[in-house]
């Protein structure tokens, strides 16, 4: 059989989402901001919110997500996506909010944000891109860095002695009672990828229930920090990445009810 | 036993040549082409398709959505 008697739109099994713009991404080769940008286009597309969706994008790679998903986004200051995400969500109550940040915008300059925004249940989705560094301003320590990581600010790798502990922001999270699904994924190959849009969509689905927050942590790479090739980024980070930050469910259920009730 | 064809279309344009979708190949289909595109990048493509089944796993990683996949049943 010829290739060309394969290729006919009704063998079609997987192309490009319509809500994701049909446009070359900026990021590197094999950055995992492309992969999570495909899946929840897909989500986007399969559960129909596209005209309900705004997404609050943070200052890091990602702050051009408005050129590549094709929903309403709102650019928020270094770090202050939950916050400006919880007057988005206070004020349209119907829409679907989500945030996607990484790690030095998340964990570092937007700590109080997040654990602020995820103590009071806002009704978001929060995506968290952790890489364990600066990526676009070249690959410098974050608080995610682990143990001995060689960074551009720290080149004899992460001294804890120095430099203090690596943050788990997501088991932080996972004891506040206003978040109602808390996880960590990957997306290095096939069926980590899948989990992780089941993870998106649980997401996805809690938000539109009105159960308050959903944080989903995607474990990723970033090979032009790292200095490694994209396949070799994606070994060091289940080699060295994930003894650290194990992946699973850390929360699964609805916010706390009101406690003052009781 | 029924035999499964597929079939890997690569935007050459859209490809960054990062890799992936060649580790992620149950049957080795897919390599790094030794041309490169205008950008300068050395594409993906089929370079063993009578092997491919069309499992779509090249397509789930690709971070720049450049594979559209088909498969039919022989």
């Amino acid at each position: 059989m010829d290739i060309k008697d394969i290729i006919k739109p009704e063998n079609l099994v997987y192309q490009k989402s319509d809500v994701q713009i049909d446009t070359i991404m900026h990021y590197c080769p094999g950055c995992t901001h492309g992969v999570v940008h495909k899946i929840l286009s897909e989500l986007i597309d399969e559960m129909g919110i596209q005209e309900n969706t705004v997404g609050v994008a943070p200052v890091g790679c990602a702050v051009f997500a408005y050129n590549y998903i094709d929903v309403d986004w709102q650019e928020a200051a270094h770090g202050r996506a939950p916050a400006v995400a919880t007057g988005i969500v206070r004020t349209n109550p119907d829409k679907f909010v989500f945030t996607y940040q990484g790690d030095g915008d998340l964990a570092s300059i937007g700590a109080a944000e997040i654990l602020h925004a995820c103590n009071r249940g806002e009704n978001m989705l929060v995506v968290f891109i952790n890489n364990g560094i600066y990526g676009m301003t070249g690959g410098q320590m974050a608080p995610t860095t682990i143990d001995g990581m060689v960074t551009s600010t720290t080149p004899g790798g992460r001294d804890i002695a120095l430099n203090g502990y690596p943050m788990k922001i997501t088991e932080l999270i996972a004891q506040l009672p206003g978040t109602s699904y808390v996880t960590r994924q990957s997306a290095q190959n096939a069926g980590a990828v899948r989990k992780c849009k089941r993870s998106l969509k649980k997401g996805i689905q809690n938000v539109l229930d009105k159960k308050g927050t959903s944080f989903i942590e995607v474990v990723s790479t970033c090979s032009s920090g790292w200095k490694m090739t994209p396949v070799a980024a994606n070994r060091w980070m289940e080699e060295n990445m994930f003894p650290f930050y194990p992946l699973g469910d850390l929360k699964d259920g609805s916010k706390e009810p009101n406690l003052s009730k009781n | 036993m029924a035999k499964v064809r597929g079939a890997v279309v690569v935007d050459k344009e859209g490809c960054k040549g990062c890799g992936i979708c060649v580790d992620v190949c149950p049957h080795d289909v897919l390599d790094l082409n030794l041309e490169v595109n205008s950008r300068g990048y050395h594409y993906s493509y089929m370079k063993n398709p009578e092997a491919c089944i069309g499992c779509s796993n090249c397509g789930v990683v690709c971070p720049d959505t450049c594979l559209t996949i088909y498969r039919v049943r022989v």
